[in-house]
């Protein structure tokens, strides 16, 4: 037992089993978590409106998103640039079942069933190939798949509907015009939306405990050894290239039904929500703000991105109006450069504190 | 050995971690001027450390490394490489992509050859007269060994440092080589020398200091050492009395 | 006798693939708009060229590779449009002298304030990261996004145009092909570039030290060169590239947006992993041979210009999985 451990109260036996022995940590992290957990739980009554319920269910899907990158960049130490690959995969899987005309819950699933499949199958294929080069040769490598993925989504126009996208019907239950309840509850009217919002919320709990499952398996301790001496692991027997290959599929899998979750919540597709580089750039901000190596993390660094994407603008509008007069500074502060904002934290934490902010409340010091 | 004031580099105490493994466990050696000394020793004894970290490439953690008068301990590797010292590492560090020109050109001085070396250099090693120009990739392990310790004496240097140029050679590799180090040695090059090869460090060596977990755990004359087998069987071991 | 023939065309085999593509360019398109294409795709390479070889040189010589490459192309065509403003009067003349004065000037300043901030970036930014790949990454994409945001902070969010200069517009015909003529300036400048940097890396006793360093920086510090100086060096001088490279893509685009370098991040990394990364001839010749099969296929089927780079590449991994020339393993 390492010495933070020991301040660590054990959580009682079934609620430990839930999170495989692997509690959040130390005690402002556990409450930090359950409040995200109940805030999530009741996130259509405590924040009521359109835009609230689209940004807690964009943070749900980008913590399995995040979640699952992590299990390749922070517990096994790859680079990949091809993960909005798989989530659009999976996206376009439930898209494509949606938009050719068949709606109906045997569509969701077998669209999120064969995404999630053809991401398997394609991260095993890229895995397989380049695993076995450098690290900085298998990073560039994805980017160009990456590239080349969405160029085939933007000419494949008779599949993909192209530059445009698919609009589609989802099932009536999911629509918002199905009210579940004759009355509003709490004053929230139960419709399609909020629905939706709820089988993402309860897919986002079950996927991240089966990621923490997998990373706290005997698997996961394979992978982490992996990147810290992937020599020594391969001299121990292990055959490397296979089980980054496989951590690789589960991530892409993984992200793939994030993607058949977005598809349902949007009830459209294109390649700018799920396949574009600057979407590449929003997971590596939230694995890194939120802490390598720790999933708990992916959860800090996605709401604390997607928070800033919506609301952060608010604030840059705020202080631009307030120092309107000043040339430069107003530029600097105009709501459309919260990038510039979020890039200047990203590399500050980078040198700063390169376990995240949840490495960071994990350690003791 | 008599390490009186014609030492021109003297280890005291010198500490050298690579990572979390300590692996100099406080080096005392004296190398004298004009003369050959051998360093040996088992396996993981710390010779290889030992040049390493005169040359800068391994930082001491504590004790002095003294040449000339001048602290090395403190020096970058560059600076270190231009008081006089020249290194031929264990793997030779031959540019294989350059040719053997382009390799001993690296290793002069800004100005270029300087003729009266070069002369005596390709005298001593004709084999690069004709390999002159191809790439040093395309040459056989003696032959690189003989390229890294041409390029080594193509300037006029103070100190040699060498790691073990004979292993893995054939034996008229072996031969050509030590001849090339008797020729040095006959100029009063001063040269420390790591060897595994008694019979090599037999024939070259004037002095000797052996090596064991990190310290040296004996210095003197080498013909001493090669005249007394007990000594050698108990500081040396198996390793040494396989290479007789 | 037969294992030597092999080993012959093994080695020159990676030579003979750009001559072998321009050649079955030629049936596949016709006479007449192969020549234009084949002058458009080497233009295009060589500009690739630019900022592809500082990019290639910096991962040889210190195993870093710095994703925010891409920002020194787009400053360096911003800068080009802050310079030409005020020499619209020379550019706008038909006189070829002033204009390619004023084109110079843009591309000394471009190159000057790309090196410059390349300087910078080195100090501030590279230098945490050496040895440690995956915070390179995560570090040169984190400062991408901020240099690109301080540009538009600069410059603004819309495009700026950038006219090519009176004497450089249109065309000339070689037989009944048309040829841009700023292409074949650019071709022109582009080769001169190439050229320079040949002879320094070949000629030269510091180009003898990077070739040196690229395979062994240990061995060349224990020669008595200070690597740190030399990567100080390479890193402005590949950032200028860059920076050459934004300004000559830009005032053949004649228009400038920030997302002028990510659009060619793609392209540069197919060319260094297609000619081996570290490798400054295989650069040259991944970057010739993605700028012909994007013109080429680009005439053959619009919609593939960038996805046939991207098969090229594949084919070529699997044919030699370390790309065309690949460099000793540090």
């Amino acid at each position: 037992m390492t010495p933070a451990q020991q301040f660590v109260r054990r959580p009682p036996g079934w609620l430990s089993w839930i999170v495989s022995d692997d509690p959040p940590g130390r005690i402002g992290l556990n409450v930090l978590m359950l409040a995200i957990l109940l805030a999530l739980a009741f996130a259509p009554f405590l924040f009521p409106g359109t835009k609230a319920l689209g940004v807690s269910a964009r943070i749900c899907i980008f913590v399995i998103l995040v979640a699952s990158y992590d299990l390749m960049l922070g517990y096994t130490g790859i680079v990949s640039f091809a993960h909005t690959m798989f989530f659009g995969i999976g996206a376009y899987g439930v898209a494509i079942m949606l938009a050719k005309g068949w709606v109906g819950w045997g569509a969701v699933i077998l669209g999120a069933a064969a995404g999630a499949a053809v991401a398997a199958v394609v991260a095993a294929f890229i895995g397989m190939l380049s695993l076995r080069l450098r690290a900085i040769f298998f990073s560039m490598i994805t980017l160009a798949i990456a590239s080349f993925a969405q160029i085939v989504a933007e000419q494949w126009r008779n599949l993909t509907g192209g530059e445009d996208g698919l609009t589609f019907s989802v099932p009536a239950v999911l629509r918002p015009s199905f009210h579940l309840f004759a009355k509003p509850v709490f004053g929230v009217v139960v419709n399609g939306p909020v629905i939706t919002y709820y089988i993402t919320f309860v897919a986002t709990l079950i996927l991240f405990l089966l990621m923490l499952r997998i990373v706290n398996s005997p698997l996961g301790l394979v992978l982490r050894a992996i990147r810290e001496n992937e020599f020594r692991v391969e001299a121990m027997g292990y055959q490397v290239v296979a089980y980054r290959t496989l951590a690789c599929v589960l991530s892409a899998v993984m992200a793939a039904l994030a993607g058949a979750l977005m598809a349902l919540v949007l009830r459209y597709n294109g390649p700018d929500v799920t396949l574009s580089f600057s979407l590449m750039i929003d997971i590596l901000l939230m694995v890194v703000i939120g802490g390598m190596g720790s999933l708990y993390g992916a959860v800090i660094g996605a709401i604390v991105v997607v928070l800033a994407q919506y609301y952060l603008q608010n604030v840059l509008a705020m202080i631009s109006a307030a120092i309107a007069g000043m040339p430069v500074m107003s530029a600097l502060f105009h709501p459309d450069r919260w990038l510039l904002w979020l890039g200047i934290i990203f590399v500050l934490i980078v040198t700063f504190l390169p376990q995240g902010i949840v490495g960071r409340l994990r350690s003791r010091h | 050995m008599t390490a009186g004031n014609d030492a021109i580099l003297r280890l005291q105490g010198v500490h050298t971690d690579i990572g979390r493994y300590r692996i100099l466990h406080g080096v005392d050696l004296a190398v004298r001027r004009g003369r050959v000394t051998m360093l040996l020793g088992r396996n993981g004894a710390g010779k290889t450390t030992t040049l390493r970290t005169i040359m800068g490439l391994w930082r001491a953690r504590q004790g002095q490394i003294i040449f000339d008068g001048q602290s090395l301990t403190a020096l970058e590797t560059p600076h270190i490489a231009r008081l006089g010292i020249a290194y031929v590492p264990e793997n030779m560090g031959i540019f294989g992509k350059l040719t053997v020109r382009e390799n001993m050109l690296l290793a002069t001085a800004p100005r270029g050859f300087a003729q009266p070396y070069l002369d005596r250099v390709l005298d001593s090693f004709p084999m690069l007269k004709v390999k002159w120009d191809s790439a040093a990739g395309s040459l056989s392990g003696g032959q690189k060994q003989m390229l890294a310790i041409a390029r080594a004496i193509i300037e006029q240097r103070r100190l040699l440092l060498i790691d073990e140029p004979t292993k893995g050679l054939s034996p008229a590799m072996v031969d050509q080589l030590v001849g090339a180090l008797l020729r040095l040695k006959a100029e009063q090059t001063t040269i420390l020398l790591v060897e595994q090869n008694f019979r090599v460090a037999e024939a070259v060596g004037d002095e000797v200091a052996v090596m064991d977990e990190g310290r040296v755990i004996h210095t003197g004359a080498m013909a001493a050492l090669a005249g007394d087998d007990t000594l050698q069987h108990r500081l040396l071991g198996l390793s040494m009395a396989a290479a007789l | 006798m037969k294992e030597d023939w092999r080993n012959h065309m093994r080695r020159w085999a990676p030579y003979a693939l750009t001559p072998l593509i321009i050649l079955a360019a030629l049936p596949a398109i016709g006479a007449g708009p192969w020549l234009t294409l084949t002058v458009a795709g080497l233009t295009m390479g060589i500009m690739l060229f630019l900022v592809a070889s500082g990019l290639t040189l910096i991962f040889g010589l210190m195993d870093v590779l710095n994703f925010a490459h891409a920002a020194f192309v787009t400053v360096g065509a911003y800068v080009t449009v802050t310079v030409l403003r005020p020499l619209a009067g020379w550019t706008m003349q038909t006189s070829l002298t002033l204009n390619l004065i004023a084109l110079l000037v843009a591309l000394i300043a471009a190159a000057a304030a790309s090196g410059a901030l390349g300087f910078v970036f080195e100090r501030v930014i590279i230098r945490q990261v050496y040895g440690a790949p995956l915070r390179q990454i995560l570090i040169t994409i984190g400062a991408l996004t901020i240099i690109e945001q301080l540009v538009v902070v600069i410059w603004g969010p819309q495009a700026l145009v950038l006219p090519k200069p009176a004497s450089l517009r249109g065309s000339v015909f070689i037989g009944s092909s048309p040829i841009e003529t700023y292409r074949l300036a650019a071709l022109a400048v582009g080769l001169a570039v190439a050229l320079a940097m040949h002879l320094f890396l070949r000629r030269t006793r510091l180009g003898l030290v990077v070739r040196a360093g690229v395979e062994n920086r240990e061995m060349v510090q224990a020669l008595g060169y200070h690597i740190r100086r030399v990567f100080i060096g390479v890193f402005m001088a590949g950032t200028a590239l860059a920076g050459m490279g934004g300004m000559m893509w830009g005032q053949y685009q004649e228009t400038v947006n920030s997302q002028i370098g990510d659009s060619m991040t793609i392209l540069v990394f197919i060319i260094l992993i297609i000619g081996g990364l570290g490798s400054v001839g295989g650069c040259f010749i991944g970057a010739i041979l993605v700028g012909l099969t994007t013109n080429y296929v680009g005439f053959l089927a619009p919609k593939m210009a960038l996805g046939s780079n991207i098969l090229l590449m594949a084919a070529i991994l699997l044919w030699q999985p370390r790309g065309l020339f690949p460099m000793a393993e540090h």
